[in-house]
C-alpha cells in the first residue's frame, strides 16, 4: 500500500521536477516573471512536502534550502544575477538525482552534495535559517501558549482575527498546521484557540476526517498578504477566513466578489463588489490589475477548492489527460497488429476464392482496411509523446559537459512539442547524450579561441526536432570548429581503418567518425570518451530503424541529423523470395529495383560479382548466400534491389523474385534467438507465416565480397583522382 | 479416474496430492513425457519460417496467434537423428521463463499419472545429452518414460536472451 503510494508520488515528483527545470529554463532565458519563479518554488516545495512525508531526510533537507532561496527571490530580496541561475540550474539537477537516489537506491555524489548545500547555504539569511525544520515535538497544536514577541515599534500595528479549518484532504497533502501557526507567529503576536466542537465521540470518530478548527488573533504590523502568504500551500484545502480590524465592511465586499467569481452571485452584482477588498493594510498583489481587481484578486485567494480550477483556467488551463499503464496501450497495439495481419490474411483467402463478382466484398475489404489504419494510427499516437522532457534533460548534459571542460555552452532547444514514440524517446537518450557531449568536448571551442576566431564566447548548440515527410527529424547543431578532417584521416588510417592512400570525400571523412574503434579524444577524458565512439550511436539509431548523418563545415561547426521512423510497429516493405523463403526488405532502403539478365553481370575475379546499371557498377550481394541459405536450384537471381547504405555506398541485393509491397507489422525477434546477421526482425504475412524482415546494411556487411569490393573502390578511386 | 478413486479413501488424499500428471510423447522411437502443466498446448506441424544461421537442432519460428516462437527439434537436440518433420508430427508448446517455446516430437502418446516415488534417477550411461536433458525415468506399462528437464533443454543461451 505505502509501496503504491510511494510510487504515486516518486511519478509526481517526475512532473514537479519538470516543471522547476522548465522554470529555471525559461527564467535563464531571462524571464523573471514573479509568476514563473513562484511555479519553481511551488514545485521544489511539493517535492519537499511529498519527500518529508517518505522520511526522506536528505531530500528533505536539499530540498528546503533549495526553496529558501526561491523564497528569497520571491521576496525580492535576492537578486536574480547569472551566477545564482546557475548555482539554481545544477541545484535542481541534483534534486534530479535525489530524488532517483531515494527511488533507486544507489549513492548521491557527497562532494557534491554539501558543494551545494554550501553554496545555496551562502544565500540564505541567517534568521532564515534558523526556521529549518527543527525536530519539535508535534505535540497537540493546542497547547501552544500565546508567545509575545517585542515588535520594536509598530506604527501601523493590526489585530487579525483568523479561522482556519483544514479539511481532510489537506493532511492528505501532508500540511501541519502546526508549521503554519508557526510561521503566523514569526509575524506577530499569536493567540491560538482550539475549535473542537465538531469532535464526535470516540466511537463516532473517522480516524481520516478532519475535525479540528482553530481561531487566530495575530497582532501584527505586516501587510496582509504576508498572512495569506503563509497559508499559500493549504489553499484550496481549508476553509480559510482572515478578517482584520475594523475591515469587516470590506471583507464583506469580498465575500461578494468571491462568490461573483464563481458565479454563486448573478454577474449584476459586480458592480457591487468593486471595492477591492484586499486595500487595507497592503495592496494585494493583483490589485493593480485594472479597472475590476476585485474578482480576480479574490478569486486568486479563495480559499475554496475551486480555486485551484479557477487558476487553471486562467492559465488556459492544461488539457485534460489520462495516465495509463503502458502495458495496457501495448496490449492495445498488439491487439491492433494482430487485426491488421487478419485483413490481410482474409484478403488473401478472398482473393483465393472462386468468386464472379467480387466488387462489393473488394470495396468492403478496402474500408475496413482503412478504419484498421485509423484505429492503428490512433492506438500509437498515445503512444506518442512530445520529446520536451528529453530536451530538458539533455540541457542538464550540456551544462554539465560545459563545466567539466571549462567552456561556455548553451543549448537552445527547438520543436519540443514534436511528437516521438514513448520507446523511440527512451532509447534516443544514450546517443544524445552522447552526440551533445561530443560537441560540447570535441565541436565547441575554448571561450578564448572562439574570440580569436571572432565567435561569441558563448557556445551554442541547437537541438531540433520536426516532423519530415512521415518520419522524425532530430538535429544537432554546434557553430564549434567543425570537423578537423586531416586529423580525422590520420586517426583512421593509424588505426588502419581506411588504406594509407585512400582518397575520401569530405562527408566520407565525416563518416568515418561512426566506424567502430575510431575516437578522437587526444586521451580519454571521463566526458565523451568511455571507450566507446560514435558508432555505438549509429547502432542505437539504426536499432530504431533510423539513420544518422553527419555534416561539417570548417570553423562554422558541425551538424547531426537523426532521421527516425515515425512508430517502431508498423513499416512498409517489399516482400520478396529468397531460396523459397518469403522475406520482407524496408522500402526505405531501396533506391530501384530492376529484373537482371546475363549481359548486366560481369564478374571480378574469383567470386566477385557487379552489376551494371546504365553504365555504373554495383557490387552484388547475394542474399541467400548471406544469410547462409542453400538454394533448391542453380537459377540465376530474378531480380536485384538496389540498396543504399549510410555511407552512400551502393549495393546491389539478389534475390529470386518480388511479390508485393505493402505494410507490415513489425514483431521483434527478441527473446525468440540471438540477434542474427542480416535479419532485423520478423513479421507476419497474410497467409499467417513468418518472414524475416532483412536489414540491408548488415546483409551487405555479412557478404565478404562487397565489403571486399568497396575497399577495391576506394582504392579506385585513389588511383582515378 | 484414478483421482475419483484416490478421493474417496480419505486417508490416502496426502498420496493423491503427491500424484502429477505427465504427457507422455515419443521422439525419435523413444518415450519421453513432460509435467502436463509446462505444456500448453500441442498442435500440429506446420512448416516453419526458418531462421538463418540458427543451428541445425533450431528449426525456425511459427506464428502462434501473433506470437513469434521458436521450434526446437527435440530428436536433433538429444543428439538423436534430425527429424524429417511432417503433418504427422507434433509440436508441444511449453512456456520457459514465461515465452512460448514450440518442441517438435514426433507423436504425443497418452496422458499418464505419476507417483514422484516411482521416479528413478537417471542411471549413469555414456551420453552426454542423455544425462543433460534427461531428469528422471520411470516404468509405465513396462515402458522406459524418460522425463526431460526443460530448462536444461531450452538451454541457457537462449533464456540469457529473454
Amino acid at each position: 500500500m505505502s509501496g503504491s503510494i510511494q510510487d504515486t508520488f516518486f511519478e509526481e515528483c517526475e512532473e514537479l521536477l519538470e516543471a522547476t527545470d522548465e522554470g529555471l529554463t525559461a527564467i535563464e532565458g531571462g524571464n523573471h516573471d514573479p509568476e514563473v519563479v513562484n511555479a519553481v518554488f511551488r514545485a521544489v516545495h511539493s517535492i519537499k512536502g511529498g519527500a518529508g512525508a517518505f522520511g526522506l531526510d536528505e531530500l528533505v533537507a536539499f530540498a528546503h534550502r533549495f526553496e529558501t532561496v526561491f523564497d528569497e527571490v520571491r521576496a525580492n530580496r535576492l537578486e536574480l544575477e547569472p551566477k545564482l541561475i546557475q548555482l539554481l540550474l545544477r541545484s535542481s539537477d541534483h534534486l534530479c538525482d535525489l530524488v532517483a537516489t531515494a527511488r533507486d537506491g544507489g549513492e548521491t555524489d557527497e562532494a557534491h552534495h554539501n558543494m551545494l548545500i554550501a553554496a545555496l547555504d551562502e544565500y540564505i539569511p541567517e534568521e532564515e535559517e534558523d526556521l529549518t525544520f527543527e525536530p519539535m515535538g508535534l505535540g497537540a497544536p493546542g497547547g501552544f501558549a500565546p508567545a509575545a514577541i517585542d515588535i520594536p515599534a509598530a506604527p501601523t500595528e493590526e489585530t487579525y482575527r483568523i479561522r482556519f479549518h483544514p479539511m481532510k484532504e489537506m493532511y492528505g497533502t501532508g500540511n501541519e498546521p502546526f508549521f503554519l501557526f508557526q510561521a503566523l507567529k514569526e509575524l506577530g503576536e499569536l493567540e491560538i484557540k482550539l475549535d473542537d466542537t465538531e469532535l464526535p465521540g470516540f466511537d463516532a470518530i473517522d480516524v481520516a476526517e478532519s475535525y479540528l478548527a482553530w481561531d487566530l488573533v495575530l497582532t501584527s504590523t505586516e501587510p496582509r498578504d504576508k498572512i495569506e502568504a503563509v497559508f499559500e500551500f493549504v489553499e484550496g484545502l481549508c476553509e480559510l477566513s482572515i478578517e482584520g480590524d475594523g475591515d469587516a465592511e470590506a471583507d464583506a465586499a469580498a465575500l461578494e466578489a468571491l462568490n461573483a467569481a464563481f458565479g454563486v452571485a448573478p454577474s449584476a452584482e459586480d458592480g457591487d463588489a468593486a471595492p477591492a477588498p484586499f486595500d487595507q493594510p497592503a495592496p494585494a498583489p493583483a490589485a493593480d490589475a485594472g479597472p475590476a481587481p476585485a474578482v480576480d484578486a479574490s478569486a486568486d485567494k479563495a480559499p475554496a477548492p475551486k480555486a485551484d480550477t479557477a487558476k487553471a483556467e486562467q492559465r488556459g488551463g492544461p488539457k485534460p489527460t489520462l495516465r495509463v499503464e503502458l502495458e495496457r496501450v501495448d496490449r492495445l497495439i498488439n491487439a491492433v497488429g494482430e487485426l491488421i495481419i487478419n485483413h490481410s490474411m482474409l484478403a488473401q483467402q478472398i482473393a483465393n476464392l472462386d468468386v464472379a463478382d467480387m466488387r462489393d466484398v473488394e470495396t468492403e475489404l478496402e474500408g475496413f482496411k482503412n478504419l484498421a489504419r485509423d484505429i492503428q494510427e490512433g492506438v500509437m499516437s498515445i503512444r506518442a509523446q512530445p520529446v520536451k522532457p528529453l530536451f530538458q534533460r539533455m540541457a542538464r548534459i550540456v551544462r554539465e559537459a560545459s563545466s567539466a571542460t571549462g567552456k561556455t555552452c548553451k543549448l537552445v532547444t527547438e520543436g519540443e512539442n514534436t511528437e516521438v514514440d514513448k520507446t523511440v524517446i527512451e532509447r534516443l537518450s544514450d546517443p544524445l547524450t552522447h552526440i551533445l557531449r561530443n560537441a560540447v568536448d570535441h565541436g565547441i571551442e575554448k571561450p578564448e579561441d572562439r574570440e580569436s576566431a571572432g565567435k561569441g564566447k558563448v557556445g551554442e548548440i541547437k537541438l531540433t526536432a520536426s516532423h519530415r515527410s512521415g518520419s522524425v527529424c532530430i538535429e544537432i547543431k554546434d557553430d564549434g570548429a567543425g570537423v578537423n578532417r586531416p586529423r580525422v584521416k590520420q586517426i583512421a588510417i593509424d588505426k588502419g581503418l581506411i588504406p594509407e592512400n585512400a582518397e575520401l570525400t569530405d562527408s566520407e571523412i565525416d563518416n568515418l567518425l561512426f566506424l567502430p574503434g575510431f575516437s578522437t579524444a587526444k586521451e580519454v577524458s571521463n566526458l565523451s570518451g568511455r571507450g566507446v565512439g560514435m558508432d555505438v550511436v549509429k547502432n542505437a539509431v539504426t536499432g530504431l530503424g533510423g539513420r544518422i548523418n553527419i555534416s561539417s563545415a570548417p570553423g562554422k561547426g558541425s551538424t547531426f541529423t537523426i532521421i527516425l521512423p515515425l512508430t517502431l510497429a508498423v513499416m512498409d516493405g517489399m516482400v520478396v523470395s529468397v531460396a523459397d523463403q518469403t522475406m520482407v526488405v524496408p522500402i526505405t532502403s531501396i533506391v530501384e529495383t530492376m529484373r537482371g539478365s546475363d549481359d548486366m553481370i560481369n564478374n571480378l575475379g574469383a567470386d566477385g560479382t557487379l552489376l551494371s546499371i546504365r553504365g555504373n557498377f554495383v557490387p552484388v550481394c547475394d542474399v541467400a548466400g548471406a544469410l547462409g541459405l542453400e538454394k533448391q536450384d542453380d537459377q540465376p537471381p530474378g531480380v536485384y534491389l538496389l540498396v543504399e547504405t549510410e555511407t552512400g555506398q551502393r549495393s546491389a541485393l539478389a534475390v529470386d523474385d518480388i511479390h508485393d509491397q505493402r505494410q507490415v507489422v513489425i514483431k521483434s525477434l527478441d527473446g525468440v534467438c540471438g540477434e542474427i546477421a542480416g535479419v532485423a526482425a520478423a513479421t507476419i504475412l497474410g497467409d499467417g507465416k513468418i518472414a524475416m524482415i532483412l536489414d540491408p546494411e548488415s546483409i551487405i556487411a555479412a557478404s565478404p565480397s562487397a565489403a571486399a569490393f568497396d575497399t577495391e573502390r576506394r582504392m579506385n578511386n585513389a588511383v582515378a583522382s | 479416474m484414478q483421482s475419483q478413486v484416490e478421493v474417496k479413501h480419505g486417508d490416502q488424499e496426502v498420496k493423491h496430492a503427491q500424484f502429477s500428471e505427465f504427457v507422455s510423447f515419443t521422439v525419435a522411437g523413444q518415450a519421453f513425457c513432460l509435467k502436463i502443466t509446462q505444456i500448453r498446448e500441442i498442435r500440429r506441424w506446420s512448416p516453419v519460417t526458418i531462421l538463418p544461421h540458427a543451428p541445425s537442432d533450431v528449426l525456425g519460428v511459427m506464428n502462434l496467434r501473433g506470437a513469434v516462437i521458436p521450434i526446437y527439434d527435440l530428436s536433433a537436440r538429444f543428439g538423436l537423428h534430425q527429424t524429417e518433420a511432417s503433418e504427422r508430427n507434433v509440436v508441444i508448446v511449453v512456456a520457459v521463463g514465461g515465452k512460448p517455446v514450440g518442441l517438435l516430437a514426433e507423436s504425443v502418446s497418452e496422458i499418464i499419472s505419476i507417483n514422484p516415488d516411482d521416479i528413478q534417477d537417471t542411471p549413469p550411461v555414456d551420453s552426454r545429452y542423455t544425462m543433460e536433458y534427461i531428469q528422471g525415468i520411470i516404468s509405465h506399462d513396462e515402458t522406459m518414460v524418460r522425463i526431460i528437464n526443460l530448462d536444461a533443454v531450452i538451454s541457457v543461451p537462449e533464456q540469457v536472451m529473454m
